[in-house]
């Protein structure tokens, strides 16, 4: 919303300043966007008169003016803009002044051989209008060495505010003055509006049919009007706001729009045929006959098909046949039945709320017009407007509601206006419909606003604030009636009332009031998932990776690859089509950035994320899901080449140790996980493994597939792992936090080592739990400390080597103990997974 | 046997000292030590003829003898030390290495956790210090907890301020949306929870929009507090205190602008007080610029009737900031985009260290 100071002042009589103005604005709520001060900006350029345009010796396209500024002699210009001739007034800068649409301070140039000392501007460069197709071009009577602004009247501050959607009355400049003057600037001018009598009954009649969405329609029709040009003083007001002067007739409802909030519309009486009907548009489908051989085509298209039953070859399509508008923006829309127009014994005239019709809108041959003064439906003209994509300053406010009780008055006003502007002769007013009565009763208890607001404000301080505001308030103390006035819709109940009066009271006068912390404040506050998620952030970390958090969406195609792409997690309104699905993983998106990052020439990433997984579209569905990528060199050791070893690529154990160690972070049983070589499709199915406790499926790592890595075109060796936090097992809250009793052991352990040949398909797991199984008391650890596969071992066999120890805790062990001890080792890892002892 | 039978001792002793003198290694000491001191050794042979002589040959040759056995005995001793130093020194010489190669970095200094979690983990210790819970709730929501239930009516221009992420249309026409904001989790959180109620929210958030300064996905956190008294006045005091913690300045001034939302009433947003003269600085606590942080208010009565609260009993605030903003703000990171496109260059930049643990004890940035 924007004004100048001056328009303000019409409205408020105030001797405050321009800060104190901006200041009171952001202190009431009506937010200062921006300032624009046009004089202080402009104050180089002046009016001057060309006094010869003669074409430049050494160039087709440029003039040689001589320019009359105003200021002793004609000055020589060099001028390349199309419009430029001999006779004509226009804007000059001198060498020195700033031009702010050029970005450039001029200075006095040559150009082909001919000296130039100044520049005639176009309204682009002084940043007026975007038109930049020649220099500005001044009536006759423009005086000569005047300031342009001056004379334009853009000696006027402009004020942008922000207006919030409920302050729909501070959408005109009365009601940003009247809030102010409730705020202690000023006093609020408030003219009578008399109403004009009508010289004869409206010979136009309205009708409002059922259920369209508008409690009231007012028309008058003024007749034998002279339009044309607007006064300078209104079109100087619009043009400063950013709006393009069109005629008296136009330019007085656009006034009313952004003086009163109360958008009009004005219609050629002489264009309008018989009555007007207010009603919804009508839809239809049109049906066009085809002789094709598939039908199918169209009905995959969305369109309704009727087959002839006795041809299947012959159908007939169906398309909308929608009504249409042609408006005043120049484009044609096409109606559904859920938007309200306004329709005469022709077609549709004009789009409810949002925007007239160009067949029956009003330019310099009108001469009788009918002046609409309407109320809408807000939700409804928001609907209309986000459906066309069709936005207007009507549209803007009619959907935040506006003062139904300005609705003649409002008409009564634009008519004086048009009369004064334009002559003519006016009707009685055409009223359908009926105008609603909003008045409504609020008891407010006057104590509210300090159990609020934490402000002690004063009863009879309250009950001012309110008056100011237009509130009617009955009481004087306690629990007061308060009646908010016609124009502020959006006043319900007495929470409202408090932040009316906090607002213009001053929120700087509420106390800053200590909050004490409640008996739960030493307790934990986090969650065991949440405790998960930052343990498991800092476990991948302290691991050499790096976290990344990418898109929570996906392009479809990797949603599928990695087990996702249900039609429920597709967006029905994605803002690009690689962002479309709800991601089944966290891989995908890391993969995408390894690549991202590879081909920045980082190849040796590790990365990881820790967050939502979308199995479905259900609360239940969404998980919390760890997970990290490797890429190429990216070892836990570190990443790269280095002098110390050999550099090695990542392989699926990174992956499986960077997976146990955020389930160990996270308090996971590890030692009970059950590892299985079957990780979902978009693992490697050799290279990959999945965690299992009990039933449940904790999470998976391992080399991504192959074919997956093509899929999404990236370049390997990639390890990852995912874990989902979710379904790891809460362990079970302890009384107690005494940690179990140290048993140290007062003889030494035993360590014996066995090599076992075993065929390749055996999982050294197995062994090491078949050896474990033997004695659980007293073997303590078993490892696997060799594992050769290759010449000198048969070509299906591997040869494991299992170092298993034992600790005594009674005495120490015999030869003869350790012995028996270890053949039952031999002979249970022979029986359980056939291998047997190497010699 | 005769006192004239001793051999010259001298001599000798010279011999075997020039012996011992030029072994040049263990081994060769040892050769000689065995020569002379060993069981047929020259010297333990004269040791034993001891045995043969008169008590008055005994006399001197003894002291003799003897002497020069201990005499040999360290000089032996003392050769030995000499060579074991020497061969220490010669093996020294040749176990080198290069002390300016470069180790492998330790993993935890390659690691780094993003700024979001570590502003998470940072607003965390300052709420939960004053007694708030983290309450969360799904990224997927239904119309009812991220629009109706917090006074968004139906079509009102307030729901356009929000450009919402829409999944497709289920049969009964209801759709789900991608939550617009964290508030959704303040309604989950009162219609499951007796007041009192203190909790922040932080989580994703998704709108539509997508510029230098919008991107599709941002994180907001929210804060809730429902009882019987809590108001503005302490509203504006947790904000103070929050933003010195956060910030971590001593002070820092507060601009408190009555503003609208639907879920609130009355209604504020909040600028703070910054310098921002230095080109690409900003600095909190000082200057006379004012910067928009967070929007607030009173929760709004609607809203604690659509969640089973009476609002003639129950009162209280609700506040909501962006967490990649104030992340920004804090840590100078020019482009929120970046944030969201994982390269490790930023990462490794921007991300903090995996031990560098925020709490209010050792510091929030320690």
């Amino acid at each position: 919303m924007k004004f100048t100071l001056s328009w303000l002042k019409e409205h408020l009589d105030t001797t405050a300043s321009l800060d104190d103005i901006l200041d009171a604005l952001n202190r009431i709520g009506l937010e200062v966007e921006g300032v624009e001060d046009k004089a202080a900006k402009l104050k180089g350029f002046s009016i001057a008169y060309v006094i010869s345009a003669e074409k430049h010796p050494n160039a087709d396209k440029l003039r040689v003016c001589m320019v009359d500024t105003g200021a002793g002699e004609p000055v020589q210009v060099v001028c390349g803009a199309p419009n430029a001739r001999t006779g004509m007034k226009s804007v000059f800068s001198p060498p020195g002044t700033y031009i702010p649409g050029k970005d450039i301070t001029l200075g006095v140039g040559s150009i082909r051989g001919v000296e130039s000392r100044g520049m005639l501007c176009s309204a682009a460069e002084l940043e007026l209008s975007e038109d930049h197709d020649g220099i500005i071009d001044l009536p006759e009577d423009a005086p000569v060495g005047v300031p342009y602004v001056d004379w334009m009247g853009l000696d006027d501050p402009v004020i942008e505010i922000a207006v919030t959607p409920n302050r729909a009355d501070a959408l005109g400049v009365h009601g940003v003055a009247r809030d102010l003057a409730a705020a202690g600037l000023g006093r609020l001018v408030e003219d009578a509006i008399a109403p004009v009598a009508g010289a004869f009954p409206c010979p136009v009649k309205v009708t409002i049919a059922d259920g369209a969405p508008c409690p009231a329609f007012a028309l008058r029709l003024i007749r034998g009007v002279k339009n044309g040009p607007s006064p300078e003083w209104l079109q100087n007001k619009l043009r400063a706001i950013g709006l393009r002067p069109i005629n008296a007739l136009v330019d007085v409802t656009n006034l009313l729009t952004f003086d009163q909030n109360r958008p009009l519309h004005v219609f050629d009486a002489g264009k309008v045929q018989g009555n007007l009907v207010v009603r919804r548009a009508k839809s239809s489908v049109r049906y066009d006959e085809f002789f094709t051989d598939d039908p199918n085509e169209w009905i995959d298209l969305g369109h309704p098909v009727k087959i002839d039953p006795e041809n299947p070859n012959h159908y007939w399509v169906g398309f909308p046949d929608a009504e249409t508008l042609l408006a005043l923006d120049g484009k044609t829309y096409a109606l559904d039945e859920t938007m309200c127009v306004i329709a005469d014994a022709r077609a549709v005239e004009s789009l409810a709320g949002v925007m007239g019709g160009e067949e029956s809108g009003c330019d310099e041959g009108t001469t009788d017009v009918l002046v609409e003064s309407a109320l809408w439906e807000p939700i409804n003209i928001a609907s209309t407007g986000r459906k066309l994509g069709l936005n207007s300053d009507a549209r803007f406010r009619f959907e935040r509601g506006i003062d139904p009780a300005f609705t003649v008055p409002g008409l009564e006003l634009a008519t004086k206006l048009i009369l004064d502007l334009c002559g003519g002769e006016a009707s009685e007013i055409e009223l359908a419909g009926a105008i609603p009565d909003t008045a409504r009763t609020i008891a407010f208890p006057l104590l509210l606003t300090d159990r609020l607001a934490g402000l002690a404000a004063e009863d009879d301080e309250q009950i001012d604030v309110l008056t100011r505001l237009g509130f009617k308030v009955s009481g004087s103390s306690g629990t007061v009636d308060v009646t908010p006035p016609s124009w502020r819709g959006d006043i319900e109940g007495k929470a409202d009332l408090v932040e009316e009066v906090v607002r213009i009271l001053g929120l700087d006068r509420v106390p800053s009031l200590p909050f004490e912390r409640d008996e739960n404040a030493l307790k934990p506050v986090l969650t065991t998932l949440q405790l998960r998620t930052r343990k498991a952030k800092r476990a991948l970390a302290t691991r050499g990776l790096v976290e990344a958090v990418t898109w929570s969406f996906v392009p479809k195609l990797q949603a599928e690859l990695f087990g996702g792409g249900a039609p429920e997690l597709a967006l029905a309104n994605p803002i690009a089509s690689d962002l479309s699905d709800m991601r089944p993983s966290l891989l995908p998106g890391l993969v995408r950035s390894s690549q991202a990052n590879a081909d920045r020439g980082l190849g040796d990433s590790a990365l990881f994320e820790v967050g939502q997984v979308f199995k479905g579209d259900r609360p239940q569905d969404q998980f919390t899901a760890a997970t990290g990528l490797r890429r190429a060199l990216a070892k836990p050791v570190g990443a790269g080449r280095h002098w110390s070893a050999k550099a090695q690529p990542v392989d699926a154990f990174d992956a499986k140790a960077d997976a146990l160690a955020v389930l160990a972070a996270c308090g996971a049983p590890v030692a009970n996980l059950q590892i299985s070589a079957d990780a979902p499709d978009w693992f490697h199915p050799g290279r990959s493994g999945t965690f299992r406790l009990g039933a449940n499926v904790i999470g998976h790592f391992g080399e991504l597939h192959p074919s997956v890595l093509e899929a999404m075109d990236v370049e390997g060796p990639l390890v990852g792992f995912e874990v989902l936090l979710d379904c790891i097992p809460t362990p079970k809250a302890k009384p107690t936090r005494v940690k179990p009793l140290l048993e140290l052991a007062a003889f030494q352990p035993v360590e014996r080592d066995f090599a076992f040949l075993v065929p390749r398909s055996v999982a050294a797991g197995d062994m090491v739990k078949a050896a474990a199984g033997v004695d659980r008391k007293l073997i303590t650890a078993v490892n696997v400390f060799d594992l050769y596969e290759g010449p000198g071992i048969e070509a299906d066999s591997k040869s494991v080597a299992l170092s298993v120890t034992l600790q005594p805790r009674e005495k120490t062990m015999t030869d003869a103990e350790i012995e028996a001890v270890a053949a039952k080792i031999v002979a249970e890892v022979t029986k359980k997974t056939g291998a047997t002892l190497r010699g | 046997m005769s006192v004239a039978a001793l051999p010259d001792l001298d001599a000798l002793e010279r011999d075997l000292t020039a012996g011992i003198a030029a072994a040049g290694d263990e081994p060769g000491l040892e050769a000689v030590r065995v020569a002379a001191l060993g069981k047929k050794g020259s010297v333990s042979e004269l040791l034993k003829s001891l045995g043969g002589m008169s008590p008055e040959e005994r006399k001197t040759a003894g002291p003799a003898i003897n002497g020069l056995r201990d005499r040999l005995n360290e000089a032996i001793a003392a050769r030995r030390t000499e060579l074991k130093a020497a061969a220490l020194a010669k093996r020294l010489e040749t176990e080198r290495v290069d002390v300016t190669l470069p180790v492998r970095e330790a993993p935890a200094e390659l690691g780094r956790v993003h700024p979001i979690s570590q502003v998470i983990d940072e607003l965390t210790a300052i709420f939960a210090d004053m007694g708030f819970a983290v309450a969360e709730g799904p990224d997927i929501e239904d119309d009812f907890h991220n629009f109706t239930a917090l006074n968004f009516p139906e079509g009102h221009p307030a729901r356009e301020m929000h450009d919402t992420f829409y999944l497709p249309t289920k049969e009964d026409g209801s759709r789900l949306v991608l939550r617009t904001h964290t508030s959704p989790v303040q309604v989950r959180t009162m219609l499951t929870q007796k007041p009192p109620i203190r909790v922040i929210c932080p989580g994703r958030t998704y709108r539509s929009d997508s510029d230098q300064t919008h991107t599709p996905m941002f994180h907001q956190v929210e804060g809730l507090v429902i009882d019987k008294g809590s108001n503005l006045g302490h509203l504006k005091w947790i904000l103070e205190e929050f933003c010195k913690a956060f910030f971590e300045v001593d002070g820092v001034k507060m601009r408190f602008r009555p503003s609208f939302f639907p879920f609130t009433e009355p209604s504020m947003e909040v600028d703070i007080q910054c310098d921002r003269s230095r080109p690409g600085e900003i600095r909190f606590g000082e200057g006379s610029d004012w910067l928009e942080i967070l929007g607030c208010g009173m929760v709004h009565p609607n809203v604690l009737r659509n969640c089973g609260l009476d609002p003639d009993e129950y009162q209280g605030f609700a506040w909501g900031m962006g967490i990649d903003r104030i992340a920004m703000l804090k840590y100078g990171m020019p482009d929120l985009r970046a944030f969201f496109e994982a390269d490790v260059r930023w990462l490794s930049h921007y991300g903090f260290r995996p031990l560098d643990f925020p709490t209010l004890a050792g510091g929030l940035s320690n």
